[in-house]
């Protein structure tokens, strides 16, 4: 176990340093002066001369560029980011400050996809081709061809407006955290419905289950105490992969309802041209993608020893 | 042998189903110009009913979408806005479908060290999920219509380089390519005599999914605020627009939501269909439908 725990961080190694680097070169893609295109699109109106020559000199921006990309990757190290050109703030701080809300959410949406994918992948998986399967599906080409936002207007809505059950946007309390985490979570449960139902439905053609039927056991509780177990184990491995993009999500869903998330940020730090804010924050949700990533396959390995002599 | 295809396809309701939404979207899209009832631009429209605000006006024998914000005919944004997300979707997934595969054929073909150093840069994109490697792309390139594709089509390009990799190590198993390779078939005659026939049938249902895929992720960049600029009658964009009205007005923000829905959920149908067609063996795995833009 160890030993595969070594080799998956040895592996990691390279890929880290690759999305430093794609993460560096963002803003030096850019056509013309980085500090000139920031200033004017965080501080906006006229733009100093002696401001670009500070921010120049503050971001070390007229160093070469290997020289500047070493300072990047310390300062990754020691977990300093740089200083958001907006905000004013250091960009570690304004991240740490916000990412429990893109978590929650995340976890939140991972929690109604598991829930709703399951249980309707299960009913469709018990009556292959029955009407509830025939609607579960409809359900999930809906739930994969809908665009989030729409879906979140919509939960707004009826439930925050017309119904009043919930609060229509906001970070504070639990309450806050359904209407987003449903429409979230609604995108990414066709995804494992269907998973779940063809997985099922290939271990109910399984030796052991024909026993467990041979020896007179109810159905139910052949599909509860011997199938399900079997059939869940692919949902397990694609655990990662969602929260994946549950974070991606985060970034559309926060901007609709209104949360202060690092997804609503990132988008506004893009459009602010904030661009040490940016890298951080795509940094850091690249880095959060790979330990889920991580941990899913370490989970994964210790529950299954054929994955760690591969 | 085409007519036994053909017959194949339509055993497959979900396919038909795709098939005839998309001809209906593509018809629409070219003649959106003739059909508009209203310039897509024209602002303060008459109202319906005299003495009405212009702006915001609710579906009506006039105006079947409702007004805008601005007094715009929704029926007429909409229309107008179909071209430019097809074009989306078809141009960026041809990026990332000319990208992908000549990374997966190389990776897959030679192997070695060049596997190694293009599998773990698609491992480094991929580690960007889903839109975020589209919003890395637009940080750098800045903000429009052109920069979304490009950016949702570099976005896609992992998942082709993934594809064809996997698919040419199997290829590269079958006897008679290891046969054509020992006869002395060189790279080229071997890469289109073999790789690429054998590559194309998963590569076209790939395709069709990723271009449903790009249309939800471009819509969403728009939405956002990174892709059309207005007045352009991009969807995304209009939805963005509606969105502070959504109470009194939910249509601005709807008629555009269901057309890339339909567009998208007729993608999503067609592939589906094409899998079953073309790759009986696929048939049950979907495992790669997440959205989550």
């Amino acid at each position: 176990m160890l030993a595969y725990l070594g080799r998956r961080l040895a592996q990691l190694v390279p890929v880290l340093l690759l999305i430093s680097l794609i993460v560096f070169l963002i803003l030096h893609a850019l056509p013309g002066d980085p500090a000139m295109l920031m200033l004017a699109g965080a501080e906006g109106g006229a733009v100093s001369a002696e401001r670009i020559a500070e921010l120049q000199e503050a971001m070390g921006l007229n160093d070469p560029l290997p020289v500047q990309y070493g300072r990047f990757l310390l300062g990754i190290l020691r977990g300093d980011l740089g200083e958001s050109i907006r905000l004013r703030t250091p960009v570690t701080e304004v991240i740490l400050e916000r990412f429990a809300f893109t978590i929650q959410l995340s976890l939140g949406g991972l929690a109604c996809a598991l829930l709703l994918g399951i249980t309707t992948g299960i009913l469709s998986a018990l009556r292959p081709n029955g009407w509830t399967d025939v609607l579960f599906s409809l359900m999930a080409y809906f739930g994969m061809s809908m665009p989030l936002f729409w879906l979140g207007l919509m939960l707004i809505f009826l439930f925050a407006f017309q119904l009043k059950w919930f609060p229509p946007s906001g970070s504070e309390g639990l309450d806050r955290l359904v209407l987003p985490s449903l429409t979230l979570g609604f995108v990414s449960a066709g995804a494992i419905s269907r998973l779940t139902r063809s997985s099922l439905m290939e271990v109910l053609h399984e030796d052991y289950i024909r026993t467990a039927q041979a020896k007179g056991l109810a159905r139910h509780r052949i599909v509860q105490r011997h199938a399900l177990k079997n059939a869940l184990i692919p949902v397990v491995t694609i655990l990662g992969l969602q929260f994946g993009g549950m974070l991606a999500g985060a970034v559309v869903t926060e901007t609709v309802f209104s949360r202060p998330g690092l997804g609503r940020l990132v988008v506004q730090a893009i459009l602010w041209k904030d661009y040490p804010l940016a890298q951080g924050i795509i940094l850091f949700m690249a880095v959060l993608f790979l330990s889920a990533n991580l941990l899913v396959d370490i989970s994964y390995a210790w529950l299954d020893p054929r994955i760690r002599l591969h | 042998m085409f007519r036994r295809t053909l017959r194949a396809f339509g055993s497959q309701p979900q396919g038909v189903i795709g098939l005839g939404l998309l001809l209906v979207w593509l018809i629409l899209a070219l003649s959106a110009t003739q059909l508009v009832p209203y310039d897509p631009l024209e602002q303060g429209l008459p109202p319906a009913r005299a003495g009405d605000s212009p702006v915001r006006q609710a579906p009506s024998s006039l105006y079947w979408f409702g007004t805008d914000e601005l007094g715009r005919d929704v029926l007429s944004r909409v229309l107008a806005g179909a071209h430019i997300s097809l074009a989306l979707g078809f141009i960026s997934v041809s990026i990332g479908l000319v990208a992908g595969t000549a990374l997966g054929l190389l990776a897959g073909f030679y192997g070695g060290w060049v596997d190694g150093i293009v599998m773990r840069a698609m491992d480094a994109l991929l580690a960007f999920p889903g839109i975020l490697l589209a919003l890395v792309v637009i940080a750098a390139l800045g903000t429009s219509i052109q920069n979304v594709m490009i950016a949702v089509g570099i976005a896609i390009v992992p998942q082709y380089a993934r594809l064809v990799r996997g698919l040419c190590l199997t290829i590269r198993e079958l006897a008679y390519v290891e046969a054509a390779h020992v006869v002395g078939s060189g790279p080229v005659r071997l890469i289109f005599r073999h790789f690429l026939p054998n590559i194309v049938p998963p590569l076209i249902v790939l395709s069709t999914l990723q271009i449903g895929q790009a249309i939800i992720y471009g819509s969403a960049l728009s939405f956002l605020g990174m892709g059309a600029q207005p007045p352009t009658p991009e969807w995304g964009l209009i939805a963005a627009k509606g969105r502070d009205f959504f109470r009194k007005a939910w249509w601005i923000s709807t008629f555009p939501s269901l057309a890339i829905l339909s567009v998208v959920l007729a993608f999503n149908l067609l592939g589906d269909g094409l899998r079953g067609l073309l790759d009986p063996r696929m048939r049950m795995v979907r495992v790669t439908g997440q959205q989550n833009s």
